[in-house]
């Protein structure tokens, strides 16, 4: 009897709709969010997480509004992350039942920001949410960098360093996305999980590359990540959660089922 | 009609843990208040909380609601959760040591650094996610909740009972400690039930049908 390895569903949310982009193009449609909520909690979900990738400022409440009766309905853990940028935010998504929020690109900009939303909410609600990219050529040591802007731009800061840098700020849990991997559905980036989950005490969740079950148990038997995170495997139901979770207990792996 | 005040002292999640109240109630008003005259006139009491006990105990101080919460978790069904567990013990090491309500001897300290499961795994600080509950005692709280469920926890630190009998339930990491609490009509827990999908609504239900009594086994 111990702790269980969690499955996240993740959920990105447009304007209130769920949507899931490969490598950040090619959106498709997959539903609308308490549907899909109340779904992934039936099939024996741990946490759920919403991406906002609502552009449109204007359209921010949107996502707040869908918080409050996703929460309302579903009793399990809600992380929100996306364009969370003031404590005002943070303020809005918890008051809204979210428990955690994730931040980014924010942290990027302003390292102090987490400190101050640790500092006003406590960690155990606020996730850092790092994107990594293999900067190390064939033959050198492993090597990664935090990128922002879905990839695009590299920061110059160093994936481990960055992530423990995080934890000392307060971060309670890192959600880490190999950017090599989103999207490709070739398995996540176990080097990088592994080099992260090891250098941090706060759990790590792995995100970023999943195509099928065995890549969620690599991400905890090799990746040693305390959680795996998953898309589109879930949302067109090529497998159920619960199919996900009895193929991680066939691999010797606790989970809750 | 019976009514329940989860008590808004600005430090946690109250919309969840009044929606999901709202889901089990059946006849009773869930009242989310910060006014000692409200919380005096409810029949039960929720204490939630999540961030730091030194802030907690420091709102609650500034919102004058320690003798609001004594009065009531002397004369009926009062269930503390998480932040709201840790501060009815005596004292918690977090930031040097922060006295707490004493309302249950004992008191609260952190998770070892360094701890391994018995597979040699590292664990995380938090303890955070689903863990087996396992019941020490009979209650009416656990009516209807297998034993060894799993709750979601997410905490740092934990409560230790300076006696045996008020720990109602334990959870391994790796080592037991105790993640429920029972202290006459005070029941109190370290997991989210709010969070803990059909166990803890199940939890959640119970405690609105309880007394606040326990029966002799």
């Amino acid at each position: 009897m111990a702790l269980a390895k969690r499955i996240i569903p993740c959920l990105d949310v447009d304007n209130g709709r769920v949507v899931k982009g490969v490598k950040f193009v090619n959106i498709r449609d997959a539903g609308d969010p308490v549907e899909v909520a109340r779904r992934y909690d039936f099939e024996g979900a741990d946490e759920i997480t919403f991406l906002d990738i609502t552009a449109s400022s204007d359209n921010r409440d949107t996502i707040v509004h869908m918080v409050e009766q996703v929460a309302g309905e579903v009793f399990i853990p809600l992380t929100v992350g996306g364009g969370i940028r003031k404590l005002e935010d943070i303020r809005r998504m918890l008051n809204a039942g979210a428990d955690k929020v994730g931040i980014n690109t924010a942290a990027v900009f302003n390292p102090e920001f987490v400190k101050e939303a640790a500092d006003r909410f406590g960690s155990q609600c606020i996730v850092v949410a790092i994107d990594a990219k293999q900067v190390s050529e064939p033959g050198e040591p492993l090597k990664w960098e935090i990128f922002t802007h879905g990839g695009r731009k590299p920061t110059g800061l160093d994936a481990i360093e960055w992530a423990q840098k995080m934890v000392s700020y307060g971060a309670g849990e890192i959600l880490l996305t190999s950017m090599d991997r989103y999207g490709t559905r070739e398995g996540f980036d176990l080097p990088l999980t592994r080099a992260i989950s090891e250098a941090v005490d706060v759990p790590v969740i792995a995100s970023g590359g999943v195509g099928n079950l065995d890549h969620l148990s690599a991400g905890v038997l090799e990746g040693k990540a305390d959680a795996v995170l998953a898309a589109s495997i879930f949302h067109f139901a090529e497998y159920t959660v619960g199919e996900a979770k009895q193929a991680m207990r066939d691999r010797g792996i606790e989970v809750r089922l | 009609m019976a009514s329940v005040a989860v008590i808004d002292y600005g430090m946690g999640n109250l919309h969840s843990i009044s929606k999901a109240l709202e889901h089990v109630a059946q006849g009773s008003e869930i009242i989310i208040t910060s006014n000692p005259d409200k919380i005096i006139q409810a029949d039960r009491i929720v204490f939630p909380g999540v961030g730091a006990i030194k802030d907690c105990m420091l709102a609650l101080e500034e919102q004058s609601l320690i003798e609001v919460l004594k009065k009531t978790a002397e004369d009926r069904p009062f269930l503390g959760i998480c932040l709201g567990m840790q501060a009815l013990l005596e004292e918690s090491d977090e930031g040097n040591s922060v006295s707490c309500l004493g309302l249950i001897p004992g008191k609260v300290v952190h998770f070892e650094r360094g701890l391994v499961s018995p597979e040699g795994e590292k664990l995380k600080i938090p303890h955070m996610g689903w863990n087996n509950v396992h019941q020490t005692i009979q209650h009416p709280l656990w009516k209807g909740i297998p034993q060894e469920a799993r709750f979601y926890f997410v905490h740092s630190y934990y409560a230790v009972p300076e006696c045996a009998e008020n720990s109602a339930a334990t959870a391994d990491y790796p080592e037991p400690f105790s993640c429920a609490l029972s202290h006459k009509n005070i029941f109190a827990v370290q997991f989210h039930p709010e969070k803990s999908q059909t166990a803890g609504l199940q939890l959640l239900e119970n405690f609105l049908g309880w007394n606040g009594a326990i029966p002799n086994n």
